[in-house]
């Protein structure tokens, strides 16, 4: 069901036409048909929006849903509303579920599941390899035309070189990205944070970041040989981004995202031994945290992607050694990156919505993270000046392994239209969105 | 200066104050040991539990008798079954523990940060017996101890610590100790062994023991594990030896005042030579004995029975001698925490 929405009185913020002005929005039969000052509701519902930022519904390039397989971490439900209140109204997700997404009935399922739910806009990823084994390619044509919006072994990287080039190769028939997770095994070995001064002190095997770089440097090498499109996933190190930004130069077709938590925290963080903490690649130093500040605001960095990886308390609570990767991110990208970043003036505002909205989406090619007239409705509204805490209880997610449990946050999420429905209004949830 | 500490976690967070506090204490325990009834009532009424789960000899045995010569009640856990061995259930170990009305737990776990976990999440005083490659406390205090007994101070000294020191527990409390203490440390061994961020902890990094050896005043050679050849850190063991093993050919470039240390056990002919680990300049086995007297120095402060006598530290009543005593009719420790 859709309705008529008028958005009064916001600051419209839409880096995808240059926009950035106090205006309103019109919202039609699930696109936005009309922008433009003092719009008249004409019956339509009105949501008043002053002293707010109206931006296009953000994208997340990086979620994992842990559904088939592991529905105690996160279900299509519980992971959609946690994107829902995180300002989310497009989520990618990764093929590592069991059983792997590499064939067309489990991107079927998915999207019967999201249907089901009914919230938002799920984009599946199909799997590189047949199992995430690294050993035969998918059917990537099959994927695409089930409705794969890219390739990515996520949680593994493609080991051999070889298997890599032929899937950037391949790829190109499609038209798709592949998504590397870079990782040399034979050097992040059994590792549990970044190998530097934290690891030396708490007695902790390190994951060195050449174990990124090493496989950065080789897949750019491989998509400018193969004109393949590569995207690299949760880039963490200084090094990364400059191997990046040369590519980028050179004409190299790569895109990449960073983190929340690698743009706001740094190694020092384990000092505690806390598993909260613990994800992969692991927390840098001051250094490369810098450095993808830099990369996020001159673009080498197309966009912030969560890499959501919800865990259950036990598996966190094993200790740090033992406790699973990964952390959740949906609830909090957006606040912790207003606080950190936009409040304290590293990055402009336009810079951080850019990286949540159209950059990501031309990453994919997709048409959302617009607010252009025709586009989906998919609209977030911001209060950039609420502060919070986070507290795990409020959680829409079934996970609650956050890093930044306790923090206090400058800027939230407050409304949500998603399609042109309202899904989330003050805070809450709706009818329609539940 | 009193010991206010729940725990004895590691030495990186105690203070210079606090390290010399619980040496003293140590100094005055150890004379307990040399009185032919070795046991002074300072933890009568105490429980200290011995929670190893990770195979021990030397240490376990140091805090049991520690804990009998100070008359406290003791009980045993040894966790040779993998399931104990896990993470998952060390805290729900401990807390069963405690849930008995222990007093002061004693943690040995094969995983870095286990002792801060359990710590965390039990009332009861916990020392560390060593966690995984993070901190072995009570071993730096033994070494802090016979270094300071032997060389008669720390302040000036050069320590070199020789040997897998990426794996060590006992390098990084001994960096901690002898560094806030006043020492110079080198560390050395082979490059894949000494990572090079240590450096940002203060000391200093040497991959050729011939050119670190001749300054030091100390050397404390580790113990190298077996596994590491096979973890490819090492090509073999000879090379090893030639290299980094301390043997009678190498000390002539040494002090000849200099003291050879080793927390044990070692592995003859490879990180030691016979000669050199029997020899004069060896004091191994002093360090063992030292060990009783610092390990009742750390059950005493962290049980808090200290804390019923402030400003004693406290030879007066924490070592009084029972020799005379047929019965032990006034502990002093047996107020409540």
């Amino acid at each position: 069901m859709t309705n008529c929405v008028l958005i009064q009185g916001g600051r419209v913020v839409d880096p995808s036409q240059g926009l950035d002005e106090v205006t309103d929005l019109l919202v039609d039969g699930g696109k936005i048909t009309k922008i433009g000052k003092n719009l008249k509701p004409n019956g339509a519902q009105v949501l008043s929006a002053k002293g707010k930022v109206v931006s296009p519904g953000f994208m997340d390039l990086h979620v994992h849903l842990r559904t088939p397989g592991q529905e105690h971490k996160e279900t299509v439900l519980t992971g959609s509303r946690a994107a829902v209140r995180g300002g989310f109204t497009t989520i990618c997700t990764m093929a590592n579920t069991d059983p792997v997404v590499d064939s067309a009935n489990v991107i079927e399922f998915l999207k019967a599941e999201n249907a089901k739910a009914g919230l938002i806009n799920l984009l599946p990823y199909g799997a590189v390899t047949m199992g995430l084994k690294g050993e035969d390619l998918t059917e990537m044509g099959e994927l695409r035309a089930a409705g794969a919006a890219g390739f990515s072994d996520d949680g593994m990287p493609v080991e051999s070189a070889g298997m890599m080039r032929r899937a950037l190769e391949y790829s190109r028939m499609t038209g798709l990205p592949v998504i590397s997770h870079c990782e040399e095994k034979t050097l992040s070995g059994h590792g549990v944070v970044h190998e530097g001064l934290t690891a030396a002190r708490l007695g902790l095997a390190g994951i060195p970041s050449e174990a990124e770089t090493v496989m950065v440097a080789r897949d750019l090498l491989l998509a400018e040989a193969t004109g393949g499109r590569l995207h690299l996933a949760h880039l963490s190190t200084a090094c990364g981004v400059e191997l990046v930004r040369a590519a980028k130069k050179r004409g190299v077709r790569v895109t990449a995202e960073v983190t929340p938590h690698h743009l706001a925290l740094s190694e020092e963080a384990l000092s505690t031994y806390d598993s909260r903490f613990k994800m992969n690649p692991p927390l840098r130093t001051q250094k490369d945290l810098e450095a993808l500040r830099e990369g996020l605001k001159d673009g080498t960095i197309d966009a912030v992607a969560t890499d959501h990886a919800p865990h259950s308390a036990a598996e966190k609570e094993a200790g740090l050694a033992q406790a699973p990767f990964g952390v959740v991110g949906l609830e909090t990208a957006v606040s912790v990156l207003l606080t950190e970043l936009v409040h304290r003036g590293i990055i402009p505002l336009g810079t951080l919505i850019e990286a949540l909205t159209c950059r990501p989406a031309k990453v994919l090619g997709v048409n959302r993270g617009t607010l252009a007239v025709g586009a989906p409705a998919d609209v977030t509204v911001l209060d950039l000046e609420a502060e919070w805490a986070v507290e795990t209880a409020g959680f829409a997610s079934k996970s609650a392994n956050t890093p930044f449990t306790g923090w206090r946050l400058k800027g939230k999420v407050t409304d949500v239209l998603a399609g042109g429905r309202e899904i989330y209004r003050s805070g809450q949830f709706t009818n329609g969105g539940t | 200066m009193i010991w206010r500490r729940k725990d004895l976690l590691g030495l990186e967070e105690l203070s210079k104050d606090e390290i010399s506090l619980l040496l003293d204490q140590a100094e005055a325990f150890k004379e307990v040991s040399l009185r032919p009834i070795k046991k002074v009532p300072a933890l009568r009424g105490r429980t200290v539990a011995l929670c190893f789960l990770e195979p021990s000899t030397r240490t376990r045995a140091s805090f049991e008798l520690a804990a009998k010569r100070l008359s406290a009640d003791l009980l045993s856990f040894q966790g040779s079954s993998s399931s104990i061995a896990k993470g998952e259930s060390v805290l729900d170990t401990a807390r069963n523990i405690e849930a008995m009305r222990v007093d002061v737990l004693v943690l040995r776990h094969s995983t870095s940060g286990a002792a801060a976990q359990v710590a965390r999440g039990v009332k009861c005083s916990v020392v560390n017996a060593g966690d995984g490659s993070h901190e072995h406390p009570t071993q730096g205090l033994v070494d802090l101890y016979t270094i300071k007994e032997k060389k008669g101070r720390i302040e000036g000294l050069n320590v070199l610590i020789v040997g897998d020191i990426l794996h060590s527990r006992v390098a990084r409390s001994d960096l901690w100790g002898l560094t806030k203490m006043g020492a110079k440390v080198t560390l050395c061994g082979p490059p894949t062994l000494v990572p090079p961020a240590m450096e940002g902890l203060g000391a200093k990094i040497s991959y050729r023991l011939e050119e670190a050896l001749p300054q030091a005043d100390v050397v404390i050679a580790l113990r190298l594990q077996l596994e590491r050849q096979q973890e490819k850190y090492i090509p073999s063991f000879r090379e090893y030896t030639r290299a980094y093993g301390l043997d009678r050919a190498k000390l002539e470039r040494a002090k000849p005042e200099l003291i050879v240390m080793h927390p044990g056990p070692v592995n003859r002919g490879v990180e030691l030579s016979p000669e050199v680990a029997d020899g004069p300049q060896s004091v191994i086995l002093d360090q063992v004995t030292n060990g009783i007297a610092v390990r009742m120095a750390a059950l005493y402060l962290v049980a808090g029975a200290h804390q019923d006598s402030p400003e004693v530290i406290s030879r007066s009543e924490a070592t009084r001698d029972l020799t005379a005593e047929n019965e032990i009719s006034h502990p002093p420790g047996a107020g409540s925490k």
